[in-house]
């Protein structure tokens, strides 16, 4: 197995694991981590990419992921904001017992 | 040799692996934890000894490896094995796994000790990792990982508000000194090109980086090397509990009092009297003996006045393990003063002797915490000489190498290099007269906690039914107290073994001014216990009136270094309020910026509905009701599937691209 495919498969067990949290687990801030494990998955796949293309360019794919990482960064204050402010509101960070968007 | 400094990365890994298994291993299975944390620790202290002797016998070696290169940059990290790391290597594995022996006795009843054991273990991987690093990033990274270590053991029992808030304080003070050892570590990497320390003479502390260095001035007329210097001093500040960012060091005492011994008091806070000694030759840089670099000249007051001002605070307190804080933050002081005036062997001497007698005492005042049932008011103990006779023996051990009674205690000869150093310091006097009084005022509160915990008759029920502990608590504090007896064998002036092997070049001190400030060093002590002595002779009478004799004697001093000196309520009228308010202000902003806007949005959506309205009655009719009816029916169906369940929503998008996934899959084989 060729280290691009080794790397990818890290990638998308980042991914299924970051998926698998965000679905399941029921604590918001645990939801949070899961989408960040599956955002720095895709940077994974971004730099596996990059690195054994066929014309790696240097720094093309470090900086796109930087910029990913930082905005992924800005990304999960505001989500660590909205959590403190639903949890100021309902007193409780448990997903399904937030439900004000029933149709 | 070659194949040790390569291979130098595992020593630090053993701990990081024990702490990897831990964390997985299910919360009944803490003894496994705790055995395997005690093994990984215990055999890194085996390697560290074989590295040790290498040491001793061939001199330094480092090795190199890329961490990773983007574009023309290369970024290199390496380990480096030279007297300084060796010693701190042995140090730190050899106290570490004694303090781990005690833990596995002291946390054996908390429900809780795997996890305690996983942190612990994260913590000497770090502090392993920062000693051995052979460039200022990595030092960095593992600074700022024994932080984290840090603040999660001091708020181990976070459900106790004052334990989690005594990590938070602890870690955002030492993050503001962080701060400037980060700027510090950028512009030294802009400077000099390299973040290695030694590279083949391409490294920062190399001849060739110091000399493009040297001689040049900043904004101000602040040499170059004098400004990164200050700035990585500002790191050693706040994780060396300097002043004025001290605040957090006694605050850190509300985690169990192994991490006290060992983060708190022997290895970690002195990470920054470690990492002035790894800069030294950045930080000297263009000083001489009679004017010595002004990096070196701020140090040394800034411990002159750390030791002082922890002494002092030491002598009022009335927590066991408070009066030991303040003692560190004075010791430390003395480190910082020791390093600056007599170069880095003397600071790290005395590191290293502190460091076995302060964990000692610290394990102490936990067998006497555990004995009396979680009591650590010294005013509701008393007379645990006869009821912990091993306790008392080897705090009695550690108590007077602190104090530095003359001859056997490996403290007397540590601190009396340092006074050494301090007497011919060409810029002031007055650190060495500060010294030589705190070396005093040392000697005095720890007479005065000796006889407030030991001598004469219990003073309260836990006190009174106290016990020894089982050996697993005592053992590891007599191993202490015989190495804090024997490190003096070689640190003494007339046979310095240990100095030279940290420092070969420095020059043996003339034999006739030796004399003068031994003399001067066993008196200052014989001063301070004897002043102890007498005053707080009849404790017993003197507590019936509910006031300390000190107390008595000299009452506004008293109150004034019972409180600290009032540091902690200065933050919290300066700093802490102008924080609040600048919170408080963005706060207002955001409130009535968030409502014009609002209004704003409502404006405009009532006039497009104003709109949207007219030429809804206008140009449509009723008939087109019946469309609408069918829409909402459909949207009825529909609206089921929203129900407000986020991942419910996030599953059927899911859903749809593997779906679309899959799709795409089956056109592009087909």
């Amino acid at each position: 197995m060729s280290a691009a495919t080794l790397h990818l498969l890290l990638a998308a067990a980042m991914f299924c694991i970051g998926l698998a949290g965000a679905l399941c687990r029921r604590n918001a801030i645990l939801v949070l981590i899961g989408i960040e494990l599956m955002l720095n998955a895709a940077n994974l796949n971004f730099l596996t990419f990059w690195k054994y293309g066929p014309q790696p360019q240097p720094l093309d794919g470090p900086v796109f992921v930087l910029f990913s990482v930082a905005i992924a960064a800005a990304e999960a204050a505001v989500g660590l904001a909205l959590i403190i402010a639903i949890h100021r509101r309902y007193r409780t960070t448990q997903l399904e017992e937030i439900s004000r968007l029933r149709g | 040799m070659e194949n040790l400094a390569k291979n130098l990365w595992v020593i630090p890994l053993l701990p990081l692996l024990a702490a990897t298994v831990g964390t997985f291993l299910p919360r009944r299975l803490h003894r496994v934890t705790a055995g395997l944390s005690v093994a990984a620790l215990a055999t890194a202290a085996i390697l560290a000894a074989a590295a040790f002797l290498s040491v001793v016998r061939g001199g330094a070696l480092y090795s190199n490896v890329p961490w990773f290169e983007t574009g023309t940059l290369s970024v290199r990290v390496g380990w480096i094995l030279d007297p300084l790391s060796a010693a701190m290597l042995l140090m730190i594995t050899v106290v570490g796994t004694l303090i781990f022996i005690f833990s596995t006795g002291y946390m054996a009843e908390d429900p809780d000790s795997g996890r305690f054991f996983c942190f612990l273990s994260l913590f000497a991987a770090a502090m392993l990792g920062l000693i051995l690093s052979n460039s200022l990033l990595l030092l960095f990274i593992c600074w700022e990982l024994v932080g984290l270590a840090s603040y999660l053991l001091i708020g181990f029992w976070y459900s106790r508000p004052p334990a989690a808030d005594a990590a938070r304080k602890a870690f955002l003070t030492t993050r503001i000194g962080d701060l400037g050892f980060l700027v510090g570590l950028i512009w030294l990497y802009s400077e000099s090109g390299t973040v290695l320390f030694y590279d083949q003479g391409a490294g920062c502390l190399e001849p060739a980086a110091l000399s493009g260095i040297a001689g040049r001035a900043t904004a101000g007329g602040l040499a170059l090397g004098t400004a990164i210097s200050l700035l990585l001093f500002c790191g050693a500040v706040g994780k060396s509990g300097q002043l004025p960012l001290h605040v957090w060091l006694p605050d850190a005492m509300e985690g169990p009092t192994p991490v006290s011994a060992l983060i708190h008091a022997a290895t970690m806070v002195a990470a920054g009297v470690f990492l002035m000694a790894r800069m030294f030759p950045l930080v000297a840089l263009g000083g001489s003996a009679e004017l010595p670099a002004p990096a070196l000249v701020v140090m040394a007051w800034t411990g002159a006045l750390t030791a002082l001002f922890g002494a002092l605070t030491a002598v009022a307190q009335t927590d066991i393990k408070r009066i030991l804080a303040y003692s560190t933050i004075s010791q430390l002081g003395f480190m910082m003063m020791g390093l600056a005036t007599g170069g880095p062997a003397v600071g790290m001497v005395h590191l290293l002797t502190h460091a076995f007698f302060k964990a000692l005492l610290f394990l102490g005042a936990g067998s006497v915490i555990h004995g009396c049932h979680g009591e650590q008011d010294i005013r509701h103990l008393g007379g645990l000489r006869r009821r912990m006779p091993l306790t008392f023996a080897t705090y009695a051990v550690g108590m007077m190498a602190l104090s530095g009674v003359p001859v056997f205690f490996s403290g007397f000869w540590s601190k009396d290099a340092i006074l050494h150093s301090l007497s011919h310091w060409a810029p002031s006097r007055v650190p060495f007269l500060l010294g030589v009084l705190t070396a005093a005022v040392t000697a005095f509160y720890m007479t005065r906690q000796m006889i407030y915990v030991f001598a004469g008759t219990s003073r309260g029920p836990d006190s009174a039914h106290a016990h020894e502990g089982s050996p697993v608590l005592t053992v590891p504090l007599g191993i202490l107290a015989g190495a804090s007896i024997a490190l003096s064998a070689v640190t003494t002036p007339f046979r310095p073994w240990l100095e030279h092997f940290l420092s070969p070049a420095s020059t043996p001190s003339e034999s006739g001014s030796v004399w003068g400030i031994l003399i001067l060093s066993a008196l200052a002590c014989g001063a301070g216990l004897a002043a102890g002595g007498i005053l707080y002779r009849n404790l017993g009478v003197a507590l019936k009136t509910g006031r300390d004799p000190l107390e008595r004697w000299v009452p506004r001093m008293y109150t004034l270094m019972r409180d600290r000196f009032r540091f902690d309520e200065f933050y919290r009228a300066t700093l802490v309020k102008w924080v609040g308010a600048a919170a408080w202000i963005s706060a207002a902003l955001d409130q009535s910026l968030g409502s014009v806007f609002r209004d704003l949005a409502s404006f405009a959506a009532s006039a497009g509905s104003w709109l949207s309205r007219t030429v809804d009655q206008g140009v449509l009719n009723a008939s087109f009701d019946d469309g609408c009816q069918a829409a909402r029916d459909a949207g009825g169906l529909l609206s089921r599937t929203h129900d407000g369940q986020p991942q419910r929503s996030l599953r059927i998008l899911i859903a749809g691209v593997i779906a679309l996934a899959a799709g795409l899959l089956f056109l592009a084989t087909s």
